[in-house]
């Protein structure tokens, strides 16, 4: 909300200056999130007076004028329509500077002396308006300083508002915290209701007193809406950035910033019979006060009279009851709209108004009659008029119930950590219009006014106790409290190791969007479909990844555009699959390389990364996570149809590891080879607690051999027929050689293999060994057709 | 007997001479091996009488002890010779760069929440998670904001139906959390969190960490003292810490906390909000089937990207999301 400073010293002058008064309504949880200069900066701007007006001899748009600055006459060339005799204007003289540092210096327009200027409100930077000059009352003194007579040493503050704090919609209502803060009392315009002269009413039907418990009705005669506001209330509109339409619009939002009562005028010739407040009926139109026709549904309140709908309540008015200069008679609607059935309206026909920023909020349901009453008199004041009678139809039953609220001493000391003084607290709470109805033993009894929809329990009141004692004088204490010990699972490895492995391995973690592209995922994971969001930011962050490459391989993509041609991130994170009418949300851990395995060094280190380099660093971290997983060679849409493993740890998927395949690395503008891992959290970060087993005193036995074998046999089945037959005590086994070449004959390749046998409790002996070592090359002979190699 | 004395200098000039530990070793055998020609003076005794034979033998063994230790310091000599032209021969440029597998990093918003983490895990408070695509009642009704509610259009909320959406803050978790379990609880609830908004100082998702206390005796005035005291260990500074009047539809009484961060051309302090806090409000109690009679709480919010920007001094928000090492390697 924004507001004049002068309008709200009007109300409630403190001797602070305006920072200090900005500062002050901050702290009270109102917070001011900038002001400005009601005006820019200038110097020797007069009331001018124009003396008479002639055309310029020499040009058709200029005009010469005799200009009074209140002491002199002097000659200035104008070129504004509304230049005219008699005309009150803000007179720049000779040695003016206007905003922009312009100096106003003597001159000649086409042969023509003129010395100064006549200004219209943008040159003075007051608005955007320069449509001609800025017309100033008959009544100005010429000669006076206009940002003297204007009053422009004031700012227009704007607040940020919290959505409770309606109360403050309003110059009454900062008032009144202003009031509270500095402990001085309001001057509140006086109110008397204006006596009726004449007896004719409109005839007002409430049909939906949910939604409209009280509304309010008056007819105002033979006004006269050519008559221009004054130049007061327009200012005092334009510094709280609303603009000045005419008498009748201006009177209503004047009295809405005052006071907080949002109000409509309607042309009382344009109303058929009367007004009935009703939902809208299916198929209703309405074209608005903005131009735009909307259709109307059934859950939204509208003004109608007895043959349509003239306003959508709360929200913004019909154009075709709206006022104009030629309205004779007024309809003034003042009524209570009802916050819930409001909330989203403006919002559905895409509107967001000051009436329906408020009434969403919560309007004082107390207001209309006093809103109403003041109003007709500041527009008698201008336009004239004869008033009747207020109708008032109000269904007190649908209307917000008074609350009273017992407010415990003993609660408001522990909420707060302070025992605040009954007296202190009494006064913050009267000041603040929460009237203490009764002192009850162990504390009060507080009726809530009106104009706070938003204190309805007692921690409401605590709060507002706690805000005007001040945040910053409650003391500071430490929590006390249980300091039970909680589990903490040993085999269990926390996430953060897991980071940590990674980094220590090369990788650099990202973090990518959850919402990816679906045309990526779908080239990335085809099977599986994206969940996708009802309102995406953009068409590339639509669906709910499935897998964490999506993300991955964008962020390859960006790095090597940018000249990073080594690359080696991971990410944690959740990915999201439908599951039947349940939504799977996992944590995956996922990574991606691409480029040389190691940063090229003066050795070497030019050589790209593989899937072994990738693989060995899983295994690495399989060891740290003590588990154990098999990769066995599979198929995966994304992955390279030869160089794909799913893991599975017993027998269980857990993930992939695989190169990219590259027809879908070449749709994707991807370079080099690309290898990707991604693995289920949840799977892999259980493994054991160590259970000690005696370490053997006995000598460890090592027998090397080597085999050629068909290539399509893998290491993986070598090594189970070796483990099978190696007998208990073998201790490890080990591939130091892998070759393939054309003496092996096609399709073969040689393996060399080390067996390692230890005893617990004995040496063993060279039979022994002999004898399994010879079970070993027997069983890959027989089961894998190996044949030793020489 | 001077044969003796003439053997032992003999001996000495030989070892003088040696010039490796070869002819060294070539000297000990000629003089004291077992043929030895100090050694072999020991068969001169035979021919003396008992009487002079120990004087001889000790003049003997003196002669060899003579030699003896001449040759060893002058194998030490050599040794250390030999040590240093080996080890000359094996320097290295020690100022080349060490090679192995470079070191990566971590994501500067994960250092950021395993330091807010750790922070707060010491003070006994544990780390909870839960899901990111939430249901309306644990992200809005159940903290206190209904569907009419005005606090609703502060959230930007990415639908997927109307009951369905990406939570907008990891205040549901706390929810969750409370539901499962029995107070007191003391967590903090890290994690990503998404709202419809995208522009200069606005990312569609960013992280969050809300922290919440529950115990039978906790005040305003303990929420202030953690504010406070995180806000100084986090920036490892005495910053002066400021609670501002707000509004949460969660917390009531509810605050913003400013820091203060750097001077505003008057010279006044600048102020700067990082953190949202309060008492929890009884409904969320109630919703969470806790006797808002019998326990109080405390909750605090503050965003992850925010405070990651102040501590590292980033200056644009977008930085985080575009994952370019150049970026990223500046966080180990």
């Amino acid at each position: 909300m924004k507001f004049s400073e002068q309008w709200l010293r009007e109300w409630v002058n403190p001797s602070i200056g305006s920072q200090e008064l900005m500062d002050q309504i901050t702290m009270a949880g109102l917070e001011v999130d900038g002001f400005e200069p009601v005006a820019g900066e200038f110097t020797g701007v007069v009331v001018g007076e124009v003396l008479s007006v002639t055309p310029h001899p020499d040009a058709d748009k200029l005009r010469v004028c005799q200009v009074s600055d209140g002491t002199q006459t002097v000659q200035v060339v104008c070129g504004a329509p509304n230049v005219r005799d008699g005309l009150k204007v803000p007179f720049a003289v000779v040695g003016a500077v206007l905003p922009g540092n312009f100096k106003i210096k003597k001159a000649k327009l086409r042969g023509q002396p003129s010395e100064g200027m006549l200004c219209s409100e943008s040159e003075l930077a007051l608005s955007e308006n320069h449509d001609g000059l800025m017309e100033l009352p008959a009544d100005a003194p010429t000669g006076q300083d206009v940002a003297e007579y204007l009053k422009l040493n004031d700012i227009t503050i704007d607040v940020d508002l919290t959505p409770n704090r309606s109360d403050c919609l309003s110059i009454r209502g900062l008032a009144r915290e202003v009031s509270v803060l500095n402990h001085l009392v309001t001057n509140t315009p006086e109110i008397v209701a204006v006596e009726a002269v004449h007896s004719e009413v409109p005839d007002i039907r409430v049909e939906a007193p949910t939604g409209c418990p009280r509304y309010l009705g008056r007819i105002l005669r033979n006004v006269n809406l050519q008559a221009e506001t004054p130049l007061w209330m327009q200012e005092k509109l334009r510094r709280s950035g609303i603009r000045s339409i005419d008498a009748a619009v201006d009177v209503t939002n004047y009295v809405m910033l005052e006071l907080g009562q949002p109000m409509h005028a309607f042309d009382r010739d344009e109303i058929a019979g009367g007004i009935v407040v009703r939902m809208a009926s299916t198929g209703e139109k309405l074209v608005l006060l903005d131009g735009q026709e909307v259709a109307l549904t059934p859950d939204t309140l509208v003004i109608a009279d007895h043959e349509k709908p003239v306003a959508i309540a709360g929200v913004m008015g019909g154009e075709h009851s709206g006022v104009s200069a030629k309205t004779r008679d007024l309809v003034l609607e003042s009524a209570y709209f009802d916050p819930i059935t409001l909330a989203g309206k403006a919002r559905q026909f895409g509107l967001h108004t000051d009436a329906s920023h408020r009434f969403e909020r919560g309007v004082d349901y107390q207001l209309a009659r006093d809103a109403m009453e003041r109003a007709t008199r500041l527009l008698m004041e201008i336009v004239g008029g004869e008033p009747g009678e207020i109708v008032e139809v109000a269904s007190n039953d649908r209307l917000p119930e008074a609350r009273i609220i017992d407010l415990r001493e003993q609660r408001l000391a522990s909420v707060l950590g302070l025992t605040i003084h009954r007296t202190t607290v009494e006064e913050i709470l009267s000041r603040l219009g929460l009237h203490v109805d009764k002192l009850l033993k162990d504390g009060w009894r507080i009726s809530v006014p009106s104009f706070r929809p938003d204190i309805s329990i007692e921690e409401d009141l605590i709060e507002e106790v706690g805000r005007i004692y001040g945040y910053n004088n409650l003391p500071v204490t430490e929590p006390t409290g249980s300091l039970g010990l909680k589990a903490r699972d040993e085999a269990v490895r926390p996430l953060s190791a897991i980071r940590n492995f990674f980094v220590a391995q090369g990788y650099q973690e990202a973090i990518t969007y959850s919402f990816v592209d679906p045309k990526v995922q779908q080239m990335l994971d085809p099977e599986r479909e994206g969940i996708a969001l009802a309102n995406p930011i953009s068409a590339d962050l639509s669906v709910m990844r499935t897998t964490l490459w999506s993300g991955l391989l964008k962020t390859v993509i960006h790095n090597q555009n940018r000249q990073q041609p080594r690359i080696r991130m991971f990410e944690t994170g959740l990915r999201f699959e439908k599951n039947g009418a349940d939504i799977n949300q996992q944590p995956m851990l996922a990574g991606v390389v691409a480029g040389n395995q190691t940063q090229e060094n003066w050795v070497n280190g030019r050589r790209t990364a593989d899937f072994f380099d990738v693989k060995g660093e899983l295994e690495s971290l399989f060891r740290l996570l003590g588990i154990e997983i098999q990769f066995v060679a599979s198929q995966h849409p994304a992955l390279h149809p030869g160089q794909t493993a799913e893991l599975l740890r017993n027998g269980e998927h857990v993930g992939w590891l695989g190169t990219l395949h590259p027809q879908v690395q070449k749709n994707l503008e991807l370079n080099g080879t690309i290898l990707m891992f991604e693995l289920f959290l949840d799977s892999i970060v259980t493994g054991y607690v160590p259970n000690f087993k005696d370490v053997s005193k006995f000598p460890e036995v090592r027998r090397d051999l080597a085999i050629i074998i068909g290539s399509d046999v893998a290491f993986a089945q070598v090594e189970h027929v070796a483990r099978k037959h190696a007998g208990e005590h073998l201790t490890a086994l080990r591939v130091f050689d892998v070759y393939e070449g054309d003496n092996l004959g096609e399709g073969n390749r040689s393996l060399a293999l080390s067996l390692f046998w230890q005893h617990p409790e004995r040496t063993l002996n060279e039979d022994e060994v002999h004898s399994l070592f010879n079970g070993v090359i027997e069983a890959l002979q027989e089961e894998l057709e190996a044949t030793l190699r020489s | 007997m001077e044969n003796l004395e003439q053997l032992v200098q003999d001996g000495l000039n030989a070892v003088e001479q040696a010039d490796n530990l070869q002819a060294l070793d070539h000297i000990r055998v000629e003089y004291l091996g077992k043929k030895g020609v100090i050694t072999q003076q020991a068969k001169t005794l035979g021919k003396l009488s008992a009487d002079e034979r120990p004087a001889a033998g000790q003049k003997i063994n003196e002669a060899k002890g003579q030699v003896e230790q001449a040759i060893n310091t002058r194998r030490t000599d050599l040794e250390k010779v030999a040590l240093e032209a080996k080890l000359a021969g094996e320097s290295i440029d020690v100022t080349l760069p060490g090679r192995g597998q470079d070191l990566g990093g971590l994501h500067p918003v994960t250092r950021t929440l395993q330091r807010i983490e750790d922070i707060f895990a010491r003070a006994g408070y544990s780390v909870e998670q839960g899901p990111e695509i939430e249901d309306d009642y644990h992200n809005f009704e159940a903290l206190n904001i209904p569907g009419h509610h005005p606090a609703r259009a502060m959230h930007d909320t990415f639908y997927f139906d109307p009951g369905t959406l990406l939570r907008t803050h990891t205040s549901p978790v706390q929810i969750r959390t409370m539901e499962a379990g029995k107070p007191p609880f003391r967590m903090i609830c890290p994690g990503r969190v998404y709202r419809c908004d995208s522009d200069m100082t606005h990312t569609p998702m960013f992280h969050q960490v809300e922290g919440l206390l529950v115990e039978k005796n906790v005040s305003f005035a303990d929420l202030k003292s953690t504010v406070e005291e995180f806000l100084r260990v986090f920036f490892e500074r005495d910053l002066k810490v400021r609670f501002r009047p707000s509004y949460f539809p969660f917390t009531e009484p509810s605050a913003e906390v400013d820091i203060e961060w750097g001077r505003e051309p008057d010279g006044s302090i600048k102020w700067l909000e990082v953190m949202g806090c309060g008492m929890v409000h009884p409904k969320v109690f109630e919703h969470c089937g806790i006797d808002a009679e019998e326990y109080r709480g405390f909750a605090f919010g503050l965003g992850v990207e925010r405070l990651a920007m102040l501590r590292y001094g980033v200056k644009d928000l977008r930085m985080f999301f575009e994952n370019d090492l150049r970026f990223l390697r500046q966080f180990r």
